[in-house]
């Protein structure tokens, strides 16, 4: 089973496509290269929600399709849950 | 491959609609009474009651004359009775349907009184209905049809499935010498430059980046915060979309691969040629697909995450959803389920595939979910203020 999917080499966040649960050993695939990955998710993520694949400081690009989505607002560390909480866009502010 | 062969309607300019309406359609909201009285006289009419056009001026009454005319000249209708409160602009919205040749007459109000109106406007639609039902399908090409394509309650999901199926069918479609039309303005941010990119040469990218740049201020001058409360939409952020820039992205894998768009269109103008076009549009669904429909679409396209479940009274609209959850708790607002591509068991080339054939069985005359459930949301874009 495929946990989570990511856009792009160049991604630092998955998107999960099940349900993670807390403590799960989690497979991923990229699609631009189909290349198999992995990740330890340190809390649930739910379906469609992204998982952090690296440890982000305030102020760090998070990228998705190879593209920056935003900047992160408050420390997230890798396989935890990528969110409004600690994420926020760089437009409209 | 053999070219999608389709069964619709040849309508009198040459256009090929995939449905058959008769409406009655009210110039201002003090005539939809009117409209929807002669609607329930005469079975098989569709009235459009919408909330405007009275004391517009400049660009947004341009807007609403367009939007009218264009509702009235879509190839889906056959027959139009325009009613209005008094003669000078009900015969402008008249005049206009009539260049396409279809069978258009206008009443008004004023002087006369609803009840007469009713009565007089209910005999020449029940005359339309004898006509346009007896009218038959004919064979077309499916590359005939002009269509549409916006997503929304989009998630990541949309971005992963949904969205790239419908680009492989834009893709498909545009090769095959058909008209497709996307929009969605303000949800590009983030994603302009992947758009300006597919523009098919340099003055095509300055109008997108004109719009663009025009909707971009609009927002700057009317917010009051980030737009967070807005874009992403509640919806959206349940989904697991975060910020506007992830939403943009994500709605861009609906333009295809290998299509360039070959011109930029203000909203609910007609295209003029086959290839891929950008339309200003809102991005609040029921809006743009409105906006779509008067530039003469025929069928839309709608990926959705979260489960959007916006229709639209003369132009069918297709759901799709690659979210095994929406799939599961709304499926009766859902034409595609598309959520195998989330683990590798679906290729978006396959799931385009399978998108051609319902768009091919609802062109034949197949209901849409938003169509059998009722949807039949009609919304004019207003752009300020009444005078």
């Amino acid at each position: 089973m495929i946990h989570f999917l990511t856009h792009d080499t160049e991604d630092n966040v998955g998107v999960a496509v099940v349900d993670i649960e807390p403590g799960a050993d989690c497979t991923g695939r990229n699609l631009s290269d189909n290349k198999s990955l992995k990740a330890h998710a340190e809390e649930a993520i739910p379906l469609g929600h992204k998982i952090a694949l690296k440890d982000f400081k305030v102020g760090d690009d998070v990228t998705k399709y190879g593209c920056v989505i935003g900047r992160i607002v408050a420390d997230v560390k890798a396989g935890y849950h990528v969110h409004t909480q600690n994420l926020k866009t760089k437009r409209w502010a | 491959m053999a070219k999608r062969k389709i069964f619709g309607y040849r309508r009198e300019n040459g256009t090929v609609g995939v449905r058959n309406h008769v409406i009655i359609l009210p110039v201002d909201d003090i005539s939809n009474a009117a409209c929807e009285a002669v609607a329930n006289n005469i079975k098989g009419t569709l009235a459009l009651p919408h909330a405007y056009g009275r004391l517009q001026f400049g660009e947004d009454l341009e807007l609403h004359f367009r939007t009218m005319i264009g509702t009235g000249s879509n190839p889906n209708v056959a027959a139009v009775v325009v009613i209005g409160i008094e003669p000078g602009w009900t015969k402008r919205i008249v005049d206009g349907i009539a260049k396409t040749g279809k069978r258009v007459t206008g009443f008004s109000i004023e002087g006369k009184g609803d009840i007469r109106t009713i009565a007089d406007a209910s005999y020449v639609a029940k005359e339309y209905v004898h006509w346009a039902t007896e009218l038959q399908r004919e064979e077309c090409d499916l590359s005939e049809l002009y269509i549409s394509v916006k997503c929304g309650e989009s998630d990541t999901t949309t971005g992963l499935s949904s969205c790239p199926t419908v680009g492989n069918v834009i893709d498909k479609h545009c090769a095959d010498g058909g008209i497709a039309s996307f929009g969605e303005t303000s949800e590009l941010t983030g994603a302009e430059h992947i758009v300006a990119a597919k523009a098919a040469n340099e003055e095509v990218r300055k109008e997108f980046f004109a719009a663009f740049e025009d909707y971009t201020k609009l927002v700057f001058n009317q917010k009051t915060n980030d737009l967070s409360e807005s874009q992403p939409t509640k919806g959206n952020i349940a989904g697991g979309l975060t910020t506007i820039e992830e939403k943009a992205l994500g709605n861009v894998e609906k333009l295809g691969k290998k299509t360039s768009f070959i011109g930029c269109l203000p909203p609910a103008v007609a295209p003029t040629k086959p290839g891929l076009w950008f339309m200003d549009t809102s991005s609040a669904a029921a809006e743009a697909v409105t906006l779509w429909a008067a530039s003469g679409a025929v069928i839309h396209l709608f990926p959705t995450g979260q489960g959007n479940v916006v229709g639209n009274p003369i132009e069918p609209v297709i759901k799709l959803t690659g979210n095994p959850k929406t799939v599961a708790t709304m499926a009766e607002h859902i034409d595609l389920d598309v959520s195998k591509i989330l683990q590798g068991e679906m290729t978006i080339d396959q799931a385009g595939d399978a998108l051609l054939d319902i768009i091919v069985r609802t062109a034949n005359g197949r209901y849409t979910a938003a169509e059998a459930l009722g949807h039949r949301e009609f919304v004019m874009t207003k752009l300020y203020r009444s005078a």
